[in-house]
C-alpha cells in the first residue's frame, strides 16, 4: 500500500471521528440539566474535536505553512478554551447558580429506599 | 467525499448548539453556546478553506478564535460587574 492512500485513510478516519466528537458535544450542550454540566460538552468541543480535526487536516496538507497554521489555532484554543471555562464558572458563581444535584441519589434517600 | 461528510456533521452540531443558545433559562447558558459556537465557526472555517482548495481561509479562523475568546470574556465580565476591572486584589472585578 503506498504511502499516500495510507495518509489519506488516516487522515479520513481522524477527521470523522473529531466530527464525531463535535456532534457528542453538542448534544451534551443540549442534553445535560444544568450549566455546570453542559461545560462538560462545550470542552469535548474545545479538546478532542478540534485536536481530531487539525491533525487529520495536518496529515492531509502535508509538511507547509498550511500544517503550521493549523497547529497554531490548535495552540491558541487549547490555551484560550480553559480560560474562557474558568471566568465563565466563575461568573456564574458570582451570580448565583446554583449546581444541579440529583434529589435521588443522596445517601440519606437511598437509606430511606433500602 | 470525507471532508463533505465531516462539515455536514459541524453544520448539524452549530444547529445543535444554536438551540441552546436560543433555549438556555439562563444568561450564561446564551454565553457557553455562543462560545461552542464560534470553535465550532474556527472548525467550519477550516473545513471550507480545504474544500474549495483555498487555504488563506486558515488565516481567517485564527483571528476568529482570538476575537471569540476575547468576546467570552469580556461578555462574562459584563453581565456581573459591567466594567473589566481595575489590577490590585481589593477589586473582585479585577481577577479573571
Amino acid at each position: 500500500m503506498p504511502v499516500e492512500t495510507l495518509l489519506s485513510l488516516l487522515s479520513g478516519a481522524l477527521i470523522l471521528s473529531g466530527a464525531l466528537f463535535c456532534l457528542i458535544g453538542a448534544l451534551g450542550i443540549v442534553r445535560l440539566p444544568d450549566v455546570f454540566s453542559r461545560m462538560h460538552g462545550a470542552g469535548i468541543i474545545d479538546t478532542l474535536g478540534l485536536l481530531l480535526i487539525m491533525a487529520g487536516f495536518v496529515l492531509l496538507a502535508g509538511m507547509n505553512l498550511i500544517s503550521v497554521k493549523l497547529l497554531m489555532i490548535v495552540g491558541f484554543v487549547f490555551f484560550t478554551s480553559p480560560i474562557a471555562t474558568h471566568a465563565l464558572s466563575r461568573a456564574c458563581l458570582n451570580g448565583g447558580i446554583k449546581p444541579y444535584e440529583n434529589k435521588k441519589d443522596t445517601p440519606e434517600n437511598k437509606d430511606k429506599a433500602s | 467525499m470525507i471532508v463533505v461528510i465531516g462539515s455536514w456533521a459541524i453544520v448539524l452540531a452549530m444547529l445543535l448548539v444554536l438551540i441552546r443558545a436560543f433555549r438556555g433559562p439562563t444568561v450564561y447558558d446564551r454565553i457557553l453556546a455562543v462560545n461552542s459556537f464560534g470553535t465550532l465557526t474556527v472548525i467550519l472555517i477550516t473545513f471550507y478553506g480545504f474544500l474549495s482548495d483555498r487555504p488563506d481561509f486558515l488565516d481567517l479562523a485564527l483571528v476568529y478564535a482570538l476575537i471569540s475568546f476575547i468576546g467570552t470574556i469580556a461578555v462574562s465580565k459584563y453581565i456581573r460587574y459591567a466594567r473589566l476591572g481595575d489590577h490590585n486584589p481589593d477589586d473582585p472585578a479585577g481577577d479573571i
